[in-house]
């Protein structure tokens, strides 16, 4: 379902990504991990077609990342890191908006919608405005929104990062229903074990490349450790990265060159 | 170019911004504090050449002024977008970046136009005759404007990472456009610099024509300014492309 060969990233001369491989097969729910800053978002986001790659290739639903960008996002739901809902518009305009955007005929639209908003139980909130609602219902409603489209792969970017345990469990509900019943294969990041362990696979990025490619439990006998976590540790080392943030005063910001 | 994307971008400009109504009472109350205060302010020391008031003189500068920071404000929500999430939203799903734009460019567009026309109204207050044709005219000059001005506001905000910027884009773009578009002072007897400055300004030709058909009172010939009006909406829709082409969430 997707399949990524020698993928590069690099931003002047650092490398953000160094050329990595692997496979995703249909209906897998593939992990990927890493520390902060070791690559994990910049593949997300090539895998989306929110950045170019450098060099390599992927494709995702058989579609080329590069030069098949529309075909690949309409082959895909996201839920991002950050919310991205529109927070002055109520929840089914949000869903609405999507719906439109994404071309489902006029018929079937209004139908979606109800059931998506069943879905995550939010049909009493149908009308409230977004900025109204609580972290977990934000990523309740995106979920929703991320599959009004039937997507075949759904990628998630620490899809429950600051939730608490409720929610958290709701929505690994909500995800392991949606592959029973449509065969979703899922893409997922997280810093959450417990969810890691859940996974078929995991690929483990650090520095720019794939350490490791192993399914959860084969991961823990090979490094002999009773947990993944301490597996992961043992992998990607002790020391915590600190991400870079973008520097910039605003006159370099706004008169710089951009390297694509 | 895909219309229906056009549209729901479009649209969604449009919900959000009806549904604020203290936006609209906002963005109306500085062009009529301003036509009000400056016009009847500066009043006794104005002297046009066929007798034409300062609150007439003025009336068409506001209106451009009204529909200058609307456009602007307009697209300066691209970095609201950018800082909310919103934004990604927007540039994976699976339409072209140049459908982003001119939606985005329409309801610019669209709004400016609907608080340019708030001032228009006022026009008989200050005893200027509103005949359809004017009325016909003035639109288009102002969606003509509007558009441009949009236009520029999604390349301003295309190259932004944030909000922090946003005071400067005012002090130093925004406001000597308005300045320096003959709004508030006639062109006559201005020293050279300043009367270059004014001529060189796109928007000094919006606010001409403008006055043209309200005062029937031109500094430039009609259809110079419909040219570098034309030419400036242009060139400022494909920097919009162009630059917005070039963001990333």
């Amino acid at each position: 379902m997707i399949t990524v060969e020698n993928l590069q990233k690099s931003y002047g001369a650092i490398q953000a990504v160094r050329g990595i491989s692997f496979e995703v097969k249909p209906g897998e729910l593939f992990g990927f991990l890493g520390p902060n800053g070791a690559g994990k978002t910049t593949t997300v986001k090539m895998l989306c077609t929110l950045l170019k790659p450098t060099g390599g290739k992927a494709t995702v639903a058989g579609f080329d990342v590069a030069r098949q960008r529309n075909e690949v996002r309409r082959a895909i739901g996201i839920v991002f890191q950050d919310p991205s809902l529109d927070d002055q518009l109520t929840a089914v305009e949000n869903l609405r908006f999507h719906a439109m955007i994404y071309k489902v005929p006029r018929a079937e639209r209004e139908r979606r919608l109800e059931e998506a908003l069943a879905l995550v139980d939010l049909k009493e909130k149908a009308n409230a405005i977004v900025k109204t609602f609580s972290g977990g219902m934000k990523r309740r409603l995106e979920l929703a929104r991320s599959l009004m489209h039937r997507p075949a792969v759904l990628f998630l970017d620490e899809p429950t990062l600051g939730l608490d345990p409720q929610t958290r469990r709701r929505i690994w509900d909500f995800l392991r229903d949606l592959r029973r019943a449509h065969g979703l294969t899922l893409f997922l990041t997280t810093h959450y074990m417990e969810e890691a362990e859940a996974c078929d696979r995991i690929a483990i990025i650090d520095h720019g490349n794939i350490v490791v490619l192993e399914t959860p439990q084969r991961l823990k006998e090979r490094y002999h450790q009773k947990t993944l976590e301490d597996a992961f540790v043992q992998i990607t080392g002790r020391t915590i990265r600190d991400e870079e943030a973008q520097d910039g005063s605003l006159m370099r910001t706004f008169f710089r060159r951009r390297s694509r | 170019m895909d219309l229906q994307a056009v549209c729901v971008i479009w649209l969604r400009d449009m919900k959000r911004f009806f549904r604020d109504r203290t936006q609209i009472v906002v963005g109306s109350i500085r062009p009529i504090t301003w036509l009000f205060f400056m016009g009847y302010g500066l009043s006794p020391s104005f002297r046009g050449p066929t007798g034409t008031q300062y609150t007439q003189f003025v009336l068409p500068g506001i209106v451009i002024m009204a529909v200058l920071f609307t456009a602007i404000q307009s697209a300066i929500g691209i970095i609201w977008d950018r800082e909310f999430g919103f934004l990604k939203e927007v540039l994976v799903a699976p339409i072209s970046r140049s459908s982003i734009v001119i939606g985005k460019a329409m309801g610019g567009t669209t709004l400016s136009v609907f608080q340019g026309a708030i001032v228009l109204v006022l026009a008989p207050l200050m005893h200027i005759h509103l005949s359809v044709l004017s009325c016909v005219e003035s639109f288009a000059v102002m969606t003509g404007v509007s558009f441009s001005l949009s236009s520029l506001g999604i390349t301003i905000a295309s190259r932004m990472r944030s909000f922090e910027g946003f005071g400067a884009i005012m002090n130093f773009i925004v406001m000597p456009l308005f300045l320096l578009s003959g709004a508030l002072f006639p062109l006559r007897g201005l020293p050279p610099w300043l009367y270059w400055c004014v001529r060189l300004n796109p928007v000094s030709y919006g606010v001409d024509l403008l006055r043209g058909s309200l005062l029937h009172e031109t500094q430039y010939s009609p259809a110079l300014s419909v040219g570098v009006l034309a030419g400036f909406a242009i060139l400022m829709i494909a920097s919009a492309v162009w630059q917005f082409n070039e963001t990333d969430a």
